[in-house]
């Protein structure tokens, strides 16, 4: 009998020696003794919950359903038919399903080619949460031209996502015909369009937001924490950067992976429409696809990419337009076509704030670099992950570092942003893929949930149009990002200084 | 009697601990995996669901299969689920020439790593009647008969 039970006692000492450990461990949890020291116990009370109200139905009419579109459209929880059933099948689709209904149809498509007009028709009629049933009850309507589309009382709000050189004249035409604007960055792409699609916008009562997702995340409402706490002490430098390494990441994209041109020609695009106000050229694949890479149609790199830089860190420290701003660049690898230098460098000069803004971006290495906020105590890096570091002579961290609790250079604080899921998506998506989801432009992990940045960017502009308030990329935001943008953008074109007059609320050249 | 135990500490062990730390995931691991099980590795990881799955199915077992040789009770099936089971972590990452080794290690392997010796061992508690000895097993033989 004593033999048979002679694991018991073994039994019974493992478990003292594991509940030993276990309080051991907890006594000597450095972690948790940072987070003491320095007072962030409910540092991650700072991630606001996602709260669902219903409300009304809003009906949509999405102009432009090229790329960024179809994206927008499956956020909304729209996605076609065939790409639905694969990824239902393998699972993909579950998180999107949890995010919930946000009760909107899309009733309206305007695309200037057929090809990604009849993508978007098969795509707005099918509702992912409701197996297309709840779409079929509000028919779908192709319009030939974005006038007709605003003009139509069966839609309450537009989503633009068309070349950045219609952005703020759509705007203005939507507002002006009662509809809220949900419109893609950047929202201008010359100087005068700022003033003029900020009053339209301001002296109307409907909400614009901008496709700026980033404050949705996780991770920026902790860094806004962190700098509400003035962790980082005084702060002179913001550094933000951009770098990829493909030709599709430098807006190489009238060719698909295989080297073959992408379909599209003079008789399925509306060209004359496509070309706008901007100066008349015959038909090019290669603009037509590859528009982002020309002066013509964008502010290159300022629009597409600093954009999202610039208001990631205008929305965690308000810092406004700057005093002045210089660019500098060239081309150096992509030299076949278009105006989008490789290498960039802007500089922008905040002296009322003692305050620096760099902006450094290069298409040809995709060696990462962050965006980081040097403050003298601690510099912290903030995109999809966040990562604070003390600093070697910092005196708010010194008695910590002397005890050894914390290392200068070394990260005293770190979200590591995205679930288990994420980093697998991560790891096996395309490098531009990564690059998005570093800047913390695609997911967050809110909740122990999974969420789809854009999803909530749009929830929160539905949430106003339906419970009133004032969205995050709000027209106030985007007057300040688009002379930003407008700063640099011509001191790049024209190879000058520019400067703000705050007064005439004007770009000089110096 | 005592490489049972002593093999059944350390498993239960390393169930108790992935118990005990919930947020201890197969995930680097698995993901990490080469030679020819890496495909199924890939598998594992490819969504929250089966990776949760595979994550509890392996805590539980190493619990089980712990239990079952510190205690002596069912070691036979025990023995031979943990063999199987360290089988698997060694072919996931097998240290054959010209695969990488997947991350730091305290020793240095070829061909031969201690996990394969610790699958080996339980396949000689399986099959050794001398190694059943002293457990509850007895009592359920006795019962039995």
């Amino acid at each position: 009998m004593l033999k048979a039970l002679a694991g018991i006692p073994i039994l019974g000492a493992l478990g003292i020696q594991v509940f030993r450990k276990s309080a051991y461990d907890n006594k000597h949890n450095i972690r948790e003794e940072i987070v003491r020291e320095l007072g962030l116990e409910d540092l991650m009370n700072a991630i606001k919950p996602v709260t669902h109200r219903k409300g009304d139905l809003i009906r949509l009419g999405i102009a432009g359903f090229g790329m960024r579109g179809p994206q927008l459209a499956q956020a909304l929880g729209f996605l076609e038919k065939s790409s639905f059933k694969k990824m239902v099948d393998n699972g993909s689709l579950d998180a999107q399903i949890k995010e919930g209904n946000l009760n909107v149809a899309i009733t309206g498509i305007c695309d200037v080619f057929d090809l990604h007009a009849e993508h978007a028709l098969a795509t707005a009629a099918h509702d992912i949460h409701t197996g297309g049933e709840f779409a079929s009850a509000f028919p779908v309507k192709r319009f030939r031209h974005y006038h007709d589309m605003i003009a139509d009382p069966n839609i309450d709000a537009i989503i633009i996502s068309v070349p950045d050189h219609h952005h703020a004249q759509m705007t203005i035409d939507a507002i002006q015909a009662g509809k809220h604007v949900y419109c893609e960055k950047s929202l201008i792409h010359r100087e005068e369009e700022i003033y003029a699609a900020y009053e339209t916008v301001k002296n109307s009562s409907l909400v614009f937001q901008q496709g700026h997702q980033y404050p949705q995340t996780a991770a920026f409402q902790v860094a806004n924490e962190i700098l509400r706490r003035g962790m980082l002490g005084k702060i002179s430098h913001v550094e933000t950067t951009t770098n990829r390494n493909s030709p599709n990441g430098a807006w190489i994209r009238h060719v698909d992976g295989e080297g073959k041109t992408k379909p599209g020609d003079a008789q399925s695009i509306d060209w004359k429409q496509w070309l706008g106000k901007a100066p008349e050229v015959p038909f090019s694949i290669r603009r037509f696809y590859s528009w982002a890479r020309y002066f013509d149609y964008d502010t290159i790199l300022f629009g597409q990419l600093f954009s999202h830089e610039y208001d990631a860190v205008n929305q965690l420290l308000n810092m406004g337009i700057p005093k002045t701003a210089y660019s500098s660049g060239g081309q150096y690898t992509y030299k076949e076509f278009g105006d989008m230098p490789d290498v960039l460098h802007t500089t922008f000069e905040y002296p009322d704030k003692d305050l620096t803004l760099t902006y450094s971006a290069n298409l040809t290495s995709s060696k990462a670099r962050g965006r980081t906020i040097y403050g003298q105590d601690a510099a912290m890096s903030v995109g999809g992950t966040l990562s604070v570091v003390p600093d070697g002579s910092s005196e708010q961290f010194a008695n910590l570092m002397e005890r050894g609790l914390v290392s200068p250079g070394s990260p005293m604080l770190e979200l590591l942003q995205g679930s288990r899921t994420a980093s697998v998506v991560d790891a096996v998506s395309s490098a531009t893929a990564q690059y998005y989801a570093s800047r913390g432009l695609t997911s967050t992990s809110i909740g122990g949930q999974e969420w789809d940045v854009t999803h909530l960017h749009l929830k929160e502009w539905l949430d106003c149009i339906r419970f009133g308030g004032t969205p995050s990329a709000n027209i106030e935001k985007a007057f300040e990002e688009g002379v930003v943008i407008a700063m640099a953008d011509i001191s790049y074109r024209e190879k000058c200084r520019t400067e703000w007059d705050p007064e005439a609320r004007r770009i000089k050249r110096i | 009697m005592s490489l049972r135990i002593l093999i059944g500490w350390h498993i239960l062990y390393e169930g108790l601990y992935k118990l005990i730390h919930p947020e201890w995931s197969s995930l680097a691991y698995l993901a990490n995996a080469q030679g020819f099980l890496s495909g199924i590795a890939e598998w594992m990881v490819s969504s929250q669901g089966v990776l949760n799955t595979v994550d509890a199915l392996n805590t539980w077992g190493l619990i089980a299969i712990g239990l079952g040789l510190v205690l002596g009770l069912f070691t036979r099936g025990a023995a031979l689920a943990g063999c199987v089971l360290l089988l698997l972590y060694y072919l996931f990452n097998p240290p054959f020439i010209g695969l990488a080794a997947g991350g730091p290690a305290e020793g240095n392997y070829l061909l031969v790593n201690k996990t394969l010796i610790e699958a080996v061992a339980l396949l000689y508690i399986a099959v050794t009647p001398l190694s059943r000895r002293f457990g509850l097993d007895m009592l359920r033989k006795k019962y039995h008969a």
